[in-house]
């Protein structure tokens, strides 16, 4: 096996394994719908519409207290 | 001293829209003289024999090219990060003395990079390479202006208070990294100064004249993979950013999807990365990597429509609002002229298509419906809503917005439609030929029947021109108004007639 060869062969397996990767999330988002620590991932969308300097973090910084 | 409450500071964001303004104007302005240069080539020396070396389209064109991709769309680029960041981590810039200080210097230090490329251009200093021109002592500078970016944007999320990381700020950070890794590689370069001898010879090399590090088909490679990611890190990567934070906010909507947005970031980050060979059809490359380049351009279509689709659905139910508002007309149009462009780039990137489309006005005109209706509009609609909660002041005049977008769109479509015919019919004259193969027509022939399409097109770009102009005295009759208003909490900025 050459160099081109080689290259080839790693260029196909890394195209499979980040479609694989790729449809993998897709399939975790849609089926968890929240992530690791409770949250609706559409609830981020609030990060947004709720960005004044005192507005409540969706997810505060742990050392940070909510108030 | 009072004890006031904290506020965001929007200090650095505010110095940004200047040259975002400014250096739109300097880019676009160069754009009409040089789209007219070639409807009426008599221009490129319209100021004297003396000063056409300076005045002449080759002379011209990086700059028009730098300067808007480089000087509007990277400011608008800074001006926005400066204001969405600190709101979206929940943190102010007034919090952090060190970051304030990077801040400016990365402002200083960027407006003294624009002006030595400005100079440099002007007087023929030039790699050659599209969208990489800037010799070897003004890439370094350019390096230290964006890792100055990089810790404002590390910085500032190392201090949050929002422990997520909003998707904007998926996009900045993409648009940090992408860039850093694409102009370091594409810019290796050695001053010949350095490959010639000076000892032996005599100094035939040059301090300021450089060769890439590459050579023949690399180099090509190198600088396509380069200037089609600088299309994705520059055109697209950081402006979906923008629309992600300002079309919700504007209209006080959650985006349709949040989940989707994640999906299409990277189903982007995955597929743009392999597509630039599209650039480099029936060239010398390898041809399985010209055939890699147009599958992955077509694949390209799904994460593209994905965040523009996403954005237009942001609007369901609410449509009324599009009617209402003219900047989010700017917006809900900057979405569609993507899902535009993202169409039309996959159908040309099929090797059939670009056989007929290449080095024709077809691709610009391509350019074009997507700098000027996806990234103008977006930067524009974005220091819209800025301008009141900066400036703390109402927006000067929403007619004045009204007649802008409509001139502007105008503008845009006479741009890409006399691009489209004068492209295609380029293209079919160029390979037309009779029963025995010898060509139908020479070169000045197309030169001939594409001068009413060029005339056009400096007009739309004139108008394009004219509605930026309209929006410079919007924002500036906004900054010195004197009708104070709060509109840091408000969703929908508040307009005076
Ligand atoms: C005021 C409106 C504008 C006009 C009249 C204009 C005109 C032109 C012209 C005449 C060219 C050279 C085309 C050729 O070589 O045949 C060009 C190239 C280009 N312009 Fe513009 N331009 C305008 C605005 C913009 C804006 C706002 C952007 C980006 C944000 C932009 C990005 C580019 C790019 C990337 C190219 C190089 C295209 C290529 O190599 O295919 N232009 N423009
Ligand atoms: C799915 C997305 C896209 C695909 C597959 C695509 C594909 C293409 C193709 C095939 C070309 C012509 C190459 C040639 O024959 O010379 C091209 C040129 C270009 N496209 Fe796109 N395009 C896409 C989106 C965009 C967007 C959104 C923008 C800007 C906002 C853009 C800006 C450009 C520029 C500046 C060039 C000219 C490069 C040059 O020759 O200087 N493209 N694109």
């Amino acid at each position: 096996m050459d160099l081109n060869e080689f290259a080839a062969y790693g260029y196909f397996f890394l195209v499979v394994f980040l479609v694989v990767g790729l449809y993998s999330y897709i399939y975790h988002l849609y089926k968890n719908r929240k992530d690791a620590t409770g949250v609706d991932y559409e609830h981020y969308s609030n990060m947004a519409l709720h960005d004044d300097i005192d507005s409540t973090p969706v997810k505060p910084v742990s050392h940070e207290k909510e108030n | 001293m009072e004890n006031r409450p904290l506020e965001y500071d929007y200090t650095v964001a505010k110095m940004f829209m200047l040259t975002t303004i400014i250096l739109g104007i300097v880019g676009m302005a160069i754009g009409v003289f040089i789209a007219f240069e070639l409807a009426f080539p008599g221009l490129n020396t319209v100021f004297g024999e003396g000063l056409a070396e300076y005045t002449n389209f080759s002379r011209l064109r990086p700059l028009h090219t730098d300067a808007v991709a480089f000087g509007f769309t990277v400011s608008g680029i800074f001006a926005t990060w400066f204001y969405v960041g600190q709101r979206v981590l929940k943190v102010s810039m007034a919090e952090s003395k060190f970051l304030m200080f990077i801040g400016k210097l990365q402002f200083w230090l960027y407006v003294i990079g624009v002006a030595a490329v400005v100079v440099s251009l002007f007087m023929g200093y030039t790699t050659s390479k599209e969208y990489a021109e800037f010799e070897w002592p003004i890439d370094i500078a350019i390096v230290v202006v964006w890792v100055l970016w990089g810790v404002s944007i590390f910085g500032l999320i190392g201090i949050r208070r929002e422990k997520s990381l909003y998707i904007s700020v998926w996009y900045y950070i993409a648009t940090f990294l992408g860039v850093a890794m694409l102009y370091l590689f594409n810019n290796m370069e050695v001053p010949t100064m350095l490959a010639t001898s000076p000892a032996g010879e005599g100094a035939i090399g040059d301090w300021m004249h450089s060769v890439s590090m590459y050579a023949g088909t690399n180099d090509a490679l190198v600088q396509w993979w380069y200037g089609h990611n600088a299309v994705a890190f520059v055109f697209t990567v950081p402006i979906i950013a923008m629309i992600y934070y300002f079309l919700p906010k504007e209209s006080g909507q959650a985006i349709y999807s949040y989940k989707l947005s994640l999906l299409s970031f990277w189903g982007l980050m995955f597929v743009y990365l392999w597509a630039g060979g599209h650039h480099l059809l029936f060239s010398t490359v390898p041809d399985w990597m010209q055939t890699m380049g147009s599958i992955f351009s077509v694949i390209l279509i799904l994460p593209s429509w994905g965040s523009a689709i996403n954005m237009l659905l942001t609007m369901k139910g609410e449509w009324q609002q599009v009617a209402a508002s003219p900047l989010i007309k700017f917006m809900v149009l900057a979405s569609t002229f993507y899902m535009f462009s993202t169409l039309e780039g996959p159908i040309q990137a099929i090797k059939s298509v670009n056989a007929i489309a290449h080095f024709t006005d077809w691709i610009v005109g391509h350019v074009h419906d997507g700098t000027l209706g996806w990234v103008g509009f977006m930067i524009i609609a974005a220091l819209y809503h800025m301008a009141p909660r900066v400036f703390k002041r109402e927006l000067y005049s929403k007619s004045l917005m009204a007649a802008q977008f409509w001139i502007q769109t105008l503008g845009i479509v006479l741009y890409f439609t006399s691009m489209w015919i004068a492209g295609i019919t380029q293209g079919m004259m160029w390979r037309a030929h009779d029963e025995f193969g010898n060509l139908a027509y020479s070169f000045i022939d197309t030169v001939d029947v594409l001068h009413p399409y060029y005339a056009l097109r400096g007009t739309g770009g004139l108008l394009y021109l004219a509605g930026f102009f309209i929006f410079a005295y919007n924002i500036y009759k906004t900054w010195t108004s004197n009708k104070e208003v709060d509109a840091e909490r408000l969703n929908a900025s508040p307009m005076g007639a």
